[in-house]
């Protein structure tokens, strides 16, 4: 029910106590501005950490070989070890199930060119699979497909930067770029958000490298990303058993760290986990601490409101009015003036966070910014609070003798 | 209009109780205009407070107009007191953020009266106090006669049976508190009972009747020739 008379004597007390109203709004403001800048802060600290580990997946597996650093089996110290297609195939077989993607990786520096223009570049030999394992966006024409595979096809997927330095302003989809004296057919170009260097690379069936380059199916490296619904530690023992389980086919010590190697990111994607985690206990922790600051700032105003109020409730009480009325005016009063700070508040924080917000980059803080619904819990969280302190005094005050409250005048 | 029987009051100090009032035996017909007096402690404020149901009587009974005041709900009280009570305080007790008018009209809101209708009333009110230039300043900006004139119209805005004042001339100089007194008296000619505690002599003399409490009894009970103020203005 809307009573225009009760919200006028409401608006009336407001607008002759602007000390008091000005009090309650200024802590409540107060209290959601510095929550909403802290709580933006935090998640712009959260968002550099994962901008900073997308470069390559956080679920990859590398597998590297060398030279062995451990006489085993009769085998001497500096034999050469080398994963071939059969190792490939044998880990995917092996471990169909734990792995989400899997690709050699076969490196090697060329001198590419295009008409008169020409460039030194990272070529690699890769499966289809690549182009999930490191995040590559197609921007035109398409990646290396299982057919390049089979039929050795001299095809070849360059980064953005490889058109640009080589193409200009043309599409380079369709053209033929060479390769130290061998011609091949431009199917795709990429994009990549690991920065400039993984734009400057471009990608070859590994077949194809195999055939004119090396003349045997060695692989290089392998690169493997594993199923992502394994935990950091499943994922962990996972590389340990893959580790094992090379060692023991390529006739290599099972402590020889040289001629066979494997660098988990699970590791470090628990170490994200662990840090992620201690700082969203940290923001758990920052909100939580300005909302109780606020509810305490607004619970000692409304009980100060009260008390300063206790001879004019006295008085209204001598002329009639009941304690539902008493409660309710000072009640909605403060709610009034509590949801009108908070919303200045959140306008203020939200504006702070915009102003300085990108000058904050360099502080490995980046986007700061709160989810409304956030900011808006917590006002509400505030607003009940202030509702909750003032309804306690107020009750106590709607009650008191008239006659207490007149002589205390 | 108003009957007293057997009222008794004590309030706690400490472990032990204080006896205010010790069977307080009252009748009061209407028209009559009654001056409470005693020395302070004699328990004549509690009684005006328990008539004015800002207070409960411990034992005793109350009936106002022929209803019975007893075990009342706050809310009744409320009501009771917004219909039938007016009071005077020797502080005015006004509210200071609102001006002479709104102050005047505080009662009738909880009426439930109209906002046009209840300006209207606390204008008719506040000329016949002989304000109505003022209605718009606030209690600060007006002497102390005049807010107790405007206190004295807010207390006749409900329309009361019974007009309670609480030494309402105790803080005012003695040539202001002639011409409020002759007010009152005004009002008591036009036919409204009043009941006033007060500790000056002058000022009792100016009403019809004296009750003496001592100790929390009524000592004496007499009807005066009253002394109209207007002679001393």
């Amino acid at each position: 029910m809307f009573d225009l008379d009760l919200w006028r004597e409401i608006f009336q007390s407001i607008n002759k106590n602007r000390a008091r109203g000005l009090l309650s709004g200024f802590t409540v403001a107060f209290a959601i501005m510095l929550f909403t800048i802290l709580f933006g802060i935090a998640n712009g600290l959260e968002n550099t950490f994962d901008e900073l580990f997308v470069k390559t997946a956080d679920n990859a597996i590398y597998i590297y070989s060398g030279r062995t650093s451990k006489p085993y089996k009769g085998l001497q110290v500096g034999r050469k070890v080398s994963l071939y297609n059969e190792d490939f195939e044998h880990i995917k077989n092996e471990y169909r199930n734990k792995i989400e993607y899997i690709t050699p990786k076969l490196n090697r520096n060329f001198q590419v060119s295009y008409i008169n223009k020409k460039g030194s570049y990272n070529v690699i030999g890769v499966h289809p699979d690549a182009q999930h394992i490191e995040k590559v966006k197609i921007k035109d024409g398409r990646f290396i497909n299982l057919n390049d595979i089979k039929n050795h096809l001299k095809v070849i997927i360059i980064g953005r930067l490889i058109e640009e330095d080589l193409f200009g302003k043309i599409s380079a989809i369709g053209q033929y770029i060479n390769l130290e004296g061998i011609n091949y057919k431009v199917v795709g170009v990429f994009t990549d958000n690991g920065g400039d260097s993984q734009e400057r690379l471009a990608y070859l069936p590994t077949t194809t490298v195999q055939q004119i380059y090396i003349g045997k199916d060695a692989v290089g490296e392998i690169n493997l990303t594993y199923n992502r619904k394994m935990s950091s530690d499943e994922a962990l023992t996972f590389g340990t058993d893959l580790t094992k389980n090379l060692r023991k086919r390529k006739n290599v010590a099972p402590t020889d760290q040289r001629a066979i190697r494997v660098n988990n990111m699970a590791l470090q994607t628990k170490g994200i986990e662990t840090m992620t985690g201690g700082l969203g206990i940290l923001i758990f922790i920052i909100g939580l601490g300005t909302l109780i600051a606020g509810i305490v700032g607004i619970s000692n105003i409304m009980i100060f409101i009260v008390k300063e109020r206790t001879k004019e409730i006295g008085i209204r009480k001598a002329l009639g009015a009941t304690p539902k009325s008493i409660v309710s005016i000072i009640l909605i009063e403060s709610v009034l003036i509590t949801a009108l700070a908070g919303y200045l508040g959140l306008l203020i924080g939200v504006g702070v966070l915009k102003w300085v917000g990108p000058s904050l980059k360099e502080y490995y803080i980046t986007n700061p910014e709160v989810h409304p619904n956030i900011i808006l819990t917590a006002t509400i969280v505030l607003i009940a609070a202030g509702t909750l302190a003032g309804f306690v005094p107020a009750q106590k005050a709607s009650r008191i003798k008239p006659i207490i409250a007149l002589r205390n005048g | 209009m108003l009957e007293i029987k057997q009222l008794h009051k004590s309030y706690p100090i400490g472990d032990s109780h204080l006896h205010v009032l010790k069977g307080i035996n009252l009748l009061v017909k209407e028209g009559e205009m009654v001056a409470i007096m005693g020395s302070s402690g004699s328990g004549k404020s509690t009684l005006l407070n328990i008539i004015g149901m800002l207070d409960h009587a411990d034992s005793g009974d109350y009936i106002l107009d022929g209803l019975p005041i007893k075990n009342l709900t706050e809310k009744k009280a409320a009501e009771y007191r917004n219909k039938f009570l007016g009071f005077i305080f020797q502080s005015f007790n006004l509210i200071n953020y609102k001006n002479a008018m709104e102050n005047v009209a505080l009662p009738l809101y909880y009426q439930g009266m109209k906002r046009k209708e209840r300006q209207e009333l606390a204008m008719f009110h506040l000329e016949k106090v002989g304000l109505a230039d003022w209605a718009h300043h606030l209690p600060k900006e007006l002497s102390g006669g005049q807010n107790q004139r405007v206190a004295i119209a807010r207390a006749l805005a409900a329309n009361p049976k019974l007009l309670l004042a609480d030494e309402p001339t105790g803080a005012l100089d003695m040539s202001t508190s002639y011409e409020i007194m002759e007010f009152i008296q005004q009002l008591n000619d036009e036919g409204k009972t009043i009941l006033m505690v007060t500790h000056e002599e002058d000022i009792a003399n100016m009403c019809k009747r004296i009750i003496r409490l001592r100790d929390g009894v009524i000592m004496e009970d007499t009807t005066i020739k009253q002394v109209r103020a207007k002679q001393h203005v």
